[in-house]
C-alpha cells in the first residue's frame, strides 16, 4: 500500500498498517485486501457494490476492521455492506471513509450499512470520516446505517467526523428490541463552507428498550449543520437525546429533535444547548497562562474528545 | 510585593454610571496571608478581577513585583505569577479534571498520583475524580474545590481565592484550612483569600475589609479581628431602636 493509503487509514481506523482480525479494505471501488477468520466471514455481494459479514453466534472478542479509502478525484459510489450478527456475541467493527482529493472533480462514498444482530450481543461499531487533499473538488460521504438490535443485546456507535469533508448527509434508523440498548455517540466538526446533515430514528420497540444519543458538535467558519434526531417509544422503554452544540465565527446549526410517545409507559427526555463557548470558560484558562486562541482550542479539544 | 494605587473601577449599569471600587490603595508584601473580608457588594470580587486583569480598571495602577501590570493581559499576568480561583467557576464539557488541573499546572500532563495529590489538599477523594468531566454532573461543591485545586497545581506567587469556602462541606472545610495554613508555613506565596469565614480569617497575618468599593479597616489580624466580632454588624435602622 501506498503512503497516502497508510495516512487515510490511520486517519480513519487508527490503524498502523494491516489490521489483525477479519478486514475488508476498499480502495476506489476494488478490494485491496480481504480476510476472514474462522468466526468472521466476509463474501463479497454479487448483486451490488458492497460485502456481507457473518458473524457466528458465540463469537467473542473479535474485531473487524472494514475501511475504505478514495484518492482517485472523480470517485463516486454507493457501497452496501451487510452485518449479520448472531447471539451471544462480543465483537468491536471499526469503520470508517477517507477521502484524499487532489482534483477539481467531486469524489463521493455513500456507504450503506446494516446491521442484523441477535440476542444478548455487545457490538462496539465505530465509524470515522475523514477528508483531505488540495484539489477543489469537493469530498462528499453520505453513510447511512440501520441497526435492529435483537432482544438483549447492546449496539454502542460512535460516529466521528472531525476535518475535511465537504459535505455530509448522514441517515441514521435504529429499531431496539426488549432489553436491549442503543448508545449512540455523534462527534462532529465543520469548517469553511462544509454542510453536515444528520436525521437520526431511534425506535425503541421493545418493553424495557432504551435508547441514548449524545452529540456533541462544533461549527467554524461559515459552516452549517442541521441535526434531526427522532426518538419513537413504543413500549414501557427510556430514551434520551442530548446534542451540545458550539457555534464560532458566522456558522449555523439548527436542532429539531422530535420525541414521539405511542405507549404510556414510554418515558423520552430531550435536552439540547447550542451556544458560543462561554467567555468565562476562555476566561478561566487565560488566568491559568494560556492565549484566548490555546484556551479555545483545548476547550474545542475536550468537548470532542479527540 | 503587590501594590494598588488609587485603583477605581465604575461600570455602566444600564441606567447610570456607579463606581464599583474608589481608589483602592493597597500594598501586600511577599509572603503574606491577607484575607479580604467586607459585606456582599463590597466590591471584594471585582478587585481580584482587576488584579487577574478580567477587568480593566478605570483608573490607578496594579504593580507586582515591581512591574506595573496595569495593562497587561490576562494570560501575560498568569504567565508573572498571578492565579485567580473565581467564586463562580465555569464548567467545561469533556474536559476531565485532569486534564484541567495539567493545563493548570503548566501543560504537561500530570500523573495520575500528582492530580491525586492536589485533589486530596481539597478534601476530594481523588481516585472517584481524577477521570471525571468537569461538566454540570459534578455538583457545585464539587466544582469549587476542583477551582481551588487548580489554583494549587499552578503554585504561582500569588494565589487569590474568591470565597473558598462557598458550597463546601463540614469535613472539606477542615482539609481546606488545613492545606491553606501549610501553603503559607512552606511556601514565599503571596495568598488572598477573600472569604467572610472565621476560621479563615484566624489564620490571616493581615485583613482588609472592602466596603461601598473602599477599604474600610486594614491591618495586623490581631487588631482587625476583634473589632469585626465586636461590630455585629446589622441593619443601621433596626440599631437605632426603631
Ligand atoms: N460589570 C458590572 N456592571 C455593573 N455592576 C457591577 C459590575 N460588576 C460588579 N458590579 C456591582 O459591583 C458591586 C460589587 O460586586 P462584587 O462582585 O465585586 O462584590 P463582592 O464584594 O465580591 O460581593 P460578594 O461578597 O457577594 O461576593 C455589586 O453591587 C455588583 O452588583
Ligand atoms: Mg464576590
Amino acid at each position: 500500500m501506498e503512503k497516502l493509503d497508510l495516512g487515510l487509514l490511520k486517519e480513519i481506523a487508527l490503524l498502523d498498517g494491516v489490521p489483525s482480525g477479519a478486514y475488508n479494505i476498499r480502495k476506489n471501488g476494488t478490494s485491496a485486501g480481504r480476510f476472514s477468520t474462522e468466526n468472521i466471514r466476509i463474501e463479497p455481494k454479487t448483486d451490488k457494490q458492497g460485502i456481507d459479514i457473518n458473524i457466528k453466534s458465540g463469537t467473542k472478542g473479535e474485531t473487524v476492521h472494514i475501511p475504505v479509502i478514495l484518492t482517485e478525484s472523480g470517485y463516486t459510489e454507493t457501497v452496501y455492506n451487510d452485518f449479520f450478527i448472531g447471539d451471544d456475541c462480543d465483537v468491536t467493527i471499526m469503520a470508517g471513509c477517507g477521502i484524499h482529493n487532489c482534483g477539481d472533480s467531486e469524489s463521493r462514498h455513500d456507504g450503506v450499512h446494516t446491521f442484523y444482530i441477535g440476542k444478548n450481543s455487545v457490538i462496539r461499531y465505530a465509524e470515522r470520516h475523514y477528508g483531505d487533499g488540495e484539489g477543489k473538488g469537493e469530498r462528499i460521504m453520505n453513510p447511512e446505517t440501520v441497526a435492529y438490535i435483537g432482544e438483549g443485546s447492546v449496539l454502542q456507535m460512535d460516529t466521528v467526523q472531525i476535518r475535511g469533508v465537504d459535505s455530509t448527509v448522514r441517515k441514521t434508523k435504529i429499531v431496539v428490541k426488549k432489553d436491549a440498548s442503543a448508545i449512540i455517540n455523534e462527534k462532529l466538526m465543520t469548517h469553511g463552507n462544509q454542510l453536515a446533515e444528520s436525521d437520526m430514528d431511534l425506535i425503541l420497540e421493545g418493553e424495557n428498550a432504551t435508547g441514548r444519543i449524545t452529540s456533541r458538535s462544533v461549527a467554524k467558519d461559515d459552516s452549517k449543520q442541521i441535526f434531526r434526531p427522532c426518538v419513537v417509544g413504543k413500549a414501557d422503554c427510556f430514551g434520551h437525546i442530548r446534542c451540545d452544540s458550539i457555534l464560532m465565527d458566522r456558522a449555523t446549526i439548527s436542532s429539531v429533535p422530535a420525541v414521539a410517545a405511542e405507549h404510556t409507559d414510554a418515558n423520552l427526555v430531550h435536552e439540547a444547548a447550542i451556544g458560543r463557548i462561554a467567555g468565562d470558560q476562555l476566561i478561566k484558562l487565560m488566568t491559568l497562562g494560556l492565549t484566548e486562541e490555546e484556551a479555545e482550542e483545548k476547550i474545542l479539544e475536550g468537548f470532542l474528545g479527540e | 510585593m503587590l501594590e494598588i494605587k488609587g485603583l477605581s473601577f465604575s461600570a455602566d449599569n444600564g441606567a447610570e454610571r456607579i463606581d464599583i471600587l474608589k481608589e483602592i490603595d493597597l500594598s501586600v508584601e511577599q509572603g503574606t496571608f491577607l484575607v479580604l473580608t467586607g459585606p456582599n457588594g463590597g466590591g471584594k470580587t471585582t478587585l481580584a478581577k482587576a488584579i487577574s486583569g478580567i477587568v480593566q480598571p478605570t483608573g490607578g495602577k496594579i504593580i507586582w513585583n515591581g512591574t506595573d501590570i496595569t495593562n497587561l493581559s490576562i494570560t501575560e499576568r498568569a504567565r508573572l505569577g498571578i492565579s485567580y480561583g473565581f467564586q463562580q467557576p465555569p464548567r467545561f464539557i469533556g474536559m476531565k479534571v485532569i486534564d484541567l488541573l495539567s493545563l493548570a499546572a503548566g501543560g504537561k500532563k500530570l500523573s495520575r498520583m500528582e492530580c491525586c495529590n492536589y485533589l486530596n489538599k481539597v478534601g476530594l477523594c481523588a481516585a472517584d475524580y481524577v477521570d471525571r468531566e468537569v461538566d454540570t454532573s459534578l455538583s457545585g461543591g464539587e466544582v469549587k474545590r476542583i477551582e481551588i485545586a487548580t489554583i494549587l497545581a499552578r503554585g504561582s506567587g500569588l494565589m487569590i481565592f474568591d470565597e473558598p469556602e462557598a458550597g463546601i462541606d463540614l469535613w472539606s472545610f477542615a482539609k481546606l484550612t488545613e492545606t491553606f495554613r501549610e501553603l503559607h508555613a512552606t511556601s514565599n506565596a503571596t495568598i488572598i483569600v477573600i472569604s467572610h469565614q472565621e476560621r479563615i480569617i484566624s489564620l490571616a497575618d493581615e485583613i482588609a475589609v472592602l466596603s461601598g468599593g473602599k477599604i474600610s479597616e486594614y491591618g495586623k489580624r490581631d487588631d482587625i479581628f476583634p473589632r469585626l466580632l465586636g461590630e455585629g454588624r446589622g441593619c443601621e435602622y433596626m440599631r437605632k431602636g426603631n
